[in-house]
C-alpha cells in the first residue's frame, strides 16, 4: 500500500528510540494500564503493525495546560505518543498550518477516515452564548457537534471538557459545559485533572490503541485503571491519617515531619486519581509529598467545593468563607433563644395556674390540661 | 395542700421494640455526630510522635461506621414495625394525608408552640405535628443512610455497602456527598435540642408521665381523652 500510514513503532525508531527503550515503554503502559504479562506483548504488537491514530484534537475553553502537562512528560515516548506520534492532524497549539489550511487539515481527516478518527477536546463549550468561544467563525458547539458525528470516540482531556472547571465555577457566565453534556452518542472518555497526568493521557491513547475500544470506565466516565482509587487511599502519609497525626499549619512541627494534610484542606479523601502512584514529572513527586494539600482537580465543581485550604466546603449564598458548621451553630444559639422564651413563657403560665387553683378541687371538676 | 383528683387511665403506647429502638437511635445518633464531628474537625493534640505508634483516628472512624450499621438496620426494623406495630407506631400516623391531621397540626401550633390557644389537644401517641416532623426526620435519616454508605462504598467490598455505590456519580462527586452529609448532621443536632426540650414541656405542662412512656411504655390519659379517642368518626379513626 502506497498511503499506508506508517505505524508508531516505525516513526520511535525513526527519531533514534531504541528498541529497549520502546518495550520499556510498553511495560510501564500495561503495568498503569494493569494488564497482566502478556499484556504486554499486546501492546508492542500493537505498536508495531498498526497504523496512527488519526486524531483531531480542538482547544476550546481551556489554558492549554493539559498540552502543557504533557510536553513535560520526561519520557520521550510518554510526550510523543500523543504530541508527534499519533496523527495529530489538527492540534491549534502545536501544528504548522494556520487559517484555512487548518481548517482544511481536519476537514481532510473527516472525509478520509470516517468512523475511525478521535476526537480529543481540551476546553469546555459555551452555552449561554456561543459566540463566546469561536474559531473560524464557527462556534464551539457547531464544531465539536460536526466532527463527533463521525468519530469512533471521544477523549475529553481534563476537567474543562470533562466537568467544566473554572469556566463552570459559579456563576459560570458562559454557561460552559463538558463535553458529554453536549454531544450524545458516542463514547466520551474523561481524563480528569487539571491537567491530567500525561502518563495517564498516554495510557489512554495506548489502550485505545491496541484494543481497538475504550477502556473501562467509572460511573463518571473515567478510566477505572486511574480513577478508580482516592488520592487518599493511595497516598504515603496515610498512616498518619488513621494515626489522628495532623498538620495545623504549613510551618509547624506536623509539617516538618511530613503528618497527614487533612486539617489543611486536603481533598485528597473525596478525590479520585493516580497521583499518590503514578506522580507527576517522571514519578518525582506529587502535591501531598511536596507537602501541599491535594485541591481534588479531578473532582466535578473543584472550585465551588473551596477554599483549598479550608476541609469544610464554604456554603453559597451566606458569605465568603460561611462552612455548614458555622451556619449550624447559628442555628442552634436561634434554637436555644427560641427554646428558652418557650420556657420562660409556659412558666409564667403554669404560674398562674397553680394559684388560680383551688386549694382543694372536687372530684367532679373537668381536669384542665395545663 | 394542693391536690385534686383527675380520672384518668393508664394506656400501652409504646410497645417493647419501639422502645429499645428509640434508645438504640438516640445512642447511635449521639455517637455518630461526636464522631462525626470529629471526622470533620479532628483534634490535632498529639506532636511529636510516629504515626505507626497510634491509630486514635482510625478508632475513631471504626467507631463512627459501626455504629452507623447499628443505626442502619435500626431504622431499617422501626421502618419495618411501621406496617406491625400498635395504632401509635404504625405508618399513617406520620405521614399527614387526612384533613384532621392537618387541623390537629394547626391546633397544636397554636396551643403548644404559640400558645394563644387552651383547646385541648386529644392526641395518645404522638400528637399530628410531632408525628410530621418524625416523618421528616426519617426522611433525613434515609438521606444521611444514602450518603454515608455512599462514601463508603468506595472503601469497601462488602455487599450492603457496595448497593449504594451509585450515590457518589449521581451526586456528581464524593465532595458534594461529604457535604450534604454534615449539613444533614446539623438536622439530627437541632432535632435533638427541640425534642428533649419538648419532652421536659409536655411533661410539665401534661403531666401525663410522657418521659417514663419511652421506659416503661404507659402514658396516663384522661378518661374523657380515651373516650373521644374511641368514638373516632370514620374518616380519621386513629391519631
Amino acid at each position: 500500500m502506497e498511503n499506508k500510514q506508517p505505524s508508531f513503532y516505525e516513526e520511535v525508531r525513526g527519531d533514534g528510540i531504541s528498541r529497549k527503550d520502546f518495550l520499556k515503554f510498553c511495560a510501564t503502559m500495561a503495568a498503569f494500564l494493569g494488564l497482566e504479562s502478556s499484556g504486554i506483548g499486546q501492546i508492542v504488537k500493537a505498536l508495531e503493525t498498526k497504523p496512527r491514530l488519526p486524531v483531531i484534537w480542538f482547544h476550546f475553553q481551556e489554558c492549554t495546560c493539559c498540552s502543557e502537562s504533557f510536553i513535560r512528560a520526561s519520557h520521550p515516548i510518554v510526550a510523543d505518543i500523543v504530541l508527534g506520534k499519533i496523527s495529530l492532524d489538527y492540534q491549534e497549539t502545536l501544528m504548522a498550518a494556520s487559517g484555512v489550511q487548518a481548517e482544511e487539515a481536519y476537514k481532510a481527516v473527516m472525509a478520509k477516515f470516517p468512523g475511525e478518527y478521535i476526537v480529543m477536546v481540551e476546553g469546555s463549550i459555551p452555552t449561554e452564548n456561543e459566540a463566546y468561544c469561536c474559531i473560524g467563525g464557527r462556534s464551539a458547539k457547531q464544531i465539536l457537534e460536526e466532527a463527533v458525528k463521525n468519530c469512533k470516540a471521544v477523549v475529553a482531556w481534563g476537567n474543562c471538557a470533562s466537568a467544566g472547571c473554572v469556566q463552570a465555577a459559579s456563576p459560570n457566565p458562559t454557561g460552559a459545559r463538558p463535553v458529554h453534556k453536549i454531544i450524545s452518542g458516542k463514547p466520551v472518555i474523561n481524563v480528569q485533572g487539571c491537567p491530567p497526568i500525561a502518563d495517564v493521557m498516554a495510557g489512554v491513547v495506548v489502550h485505545l490503541l491496541t484494543f481497538d475500544r475504550i477502556p473501562q470506565l467509572d460511573a463518571l466516565g473515567r478510566p477505572k485503571a486511574f480513577y478508580s482509587r482516592r488520592v487518599h487511599d493511595t497516598c504515603y502519609r496515610r498512616a498518619n491519617f488513621d494515626a489522628g497525626l495532623f498538620v495545623e499549619s504549613f510551618d509547624d512541627e506536623g509539617a516538618k515531619r511530613g503528618y497527614c494534610l487533612y486539617k489543611m484542606g486536603c481533598k485528597g479523601p473525596v478525590t479520585y486519581n493516580s497521583c499518590g502512584i503514578i506522580k507527576w514529572n517522571d514519578g518525582v513527586s506529587y502535591p501531598i509529598q511536596s507537602g501541599h494539600p491535594c485541591i481534588g482537580c479531578s473532582e466535578e465543581g473543584f472550585w465551588d467545593n473551596g477554599p483549598f485550604y479550608q476541609h469544610l466546603p464554604s456554603i453559597a449564598g451566606f458569605g465568603i468563607e460561611t462552612t455548614a458548621d458555622k451556619i449550624g451553630v447559628g442555628l442552634g444559639v436561634a434554637t436555644a433563644v427560641g427554646v428558652a422564651g418557650h420556657a420562660i413563657y409556659t412558666n409564667i403560665r403554669k404560674k398562674k395556674e397553680i394559684t388560680n387553683a383551688p386549694e382543694t378541687a372536687s372530684e367532679t371538676e373537668t381536669p384542665k390540661v395545663l | 395542700m394542693r391536690s385534686r383528683t383527675i380520672p384518668m387511665r393508664e394506656v400501652h403506647v409504646w410497645e417493647m421494640p419501639v422502645r429499645v429502638y428509640h434508645w438504640v437511635n438516640a445512642l447511635c445518633v449521639t455517637v455518630l455526630c461526636v464522631t462525626g464531628f470529629l471526622i470533620g474537625n479532628p483534634l490535632a493534640f498529639m506532636r511529636g510522635t510516629e504515626a505507626y505508634l497510634n491509630y486514635w483516628f482510625g478508632t475513631v472512624r471504626f467507631i463512627h461506621f459501626v455504629s452507623a450499621f447499628v443505626f442502619f438496620f435500626n431504622f431499617v426494623f422501626r421502618t419495618y414495625w411501621g406496617f406491625v406495630g400498635n395504632e401509635f407506631s404504625r405508618w399513617y400516623n406520620f405521614i399527614p394525608l387526612k384533613r384532621c391531621q392537618w387541623k390537629e397540626i394547626i391546633n397544636v401550633i397554636k396551643v403548644d408552640v404559640l400558645q394563644v390557644s387552651h383547646k385541648e389537644i386529644d392526641s395518645i401517641g404522638h400528637n399530628s405535628l410531632a408525628s410530621f416532623i418524625y416523618f421528616i426526620t426519617f426522611l433525613i435519616f434515609l438521606l444521611q443512610c444514602l450518603t454515608g454508605f455512599g462514601m463508603y462504598a468506595a472503601m469497601s467490598t462488602a455487599f450492603l455497602p457496595k448497593l449504594f455505590s451509585w450515590i457518589v456519580p449521581f451526586m456528581g462527586g464524593d465532595m458534594h456527598v461529604r457535604q450534604l452529609h454534615h449539613i444533614l448532621m446539623w438536622g439530627f443536632i437541632l432535632f435533638a435540642m427541640v425534642h428533649i426540650y419538648l419532652v421536659f414541656y409536655h411533661d410539665y405542662i401534661e403531666r401525663r408521665g410522657v418521659t417514663s412512656s419511652m421506659i416503661g411504655g404507659w402514658k396516663f390519659i384522661e378518661e374523657d381523652v380515651i373516650e373521644r379517642h374511641d368514638n373516632k368518626s370514620e374518616d380519621c379513626p386513629k391519631d
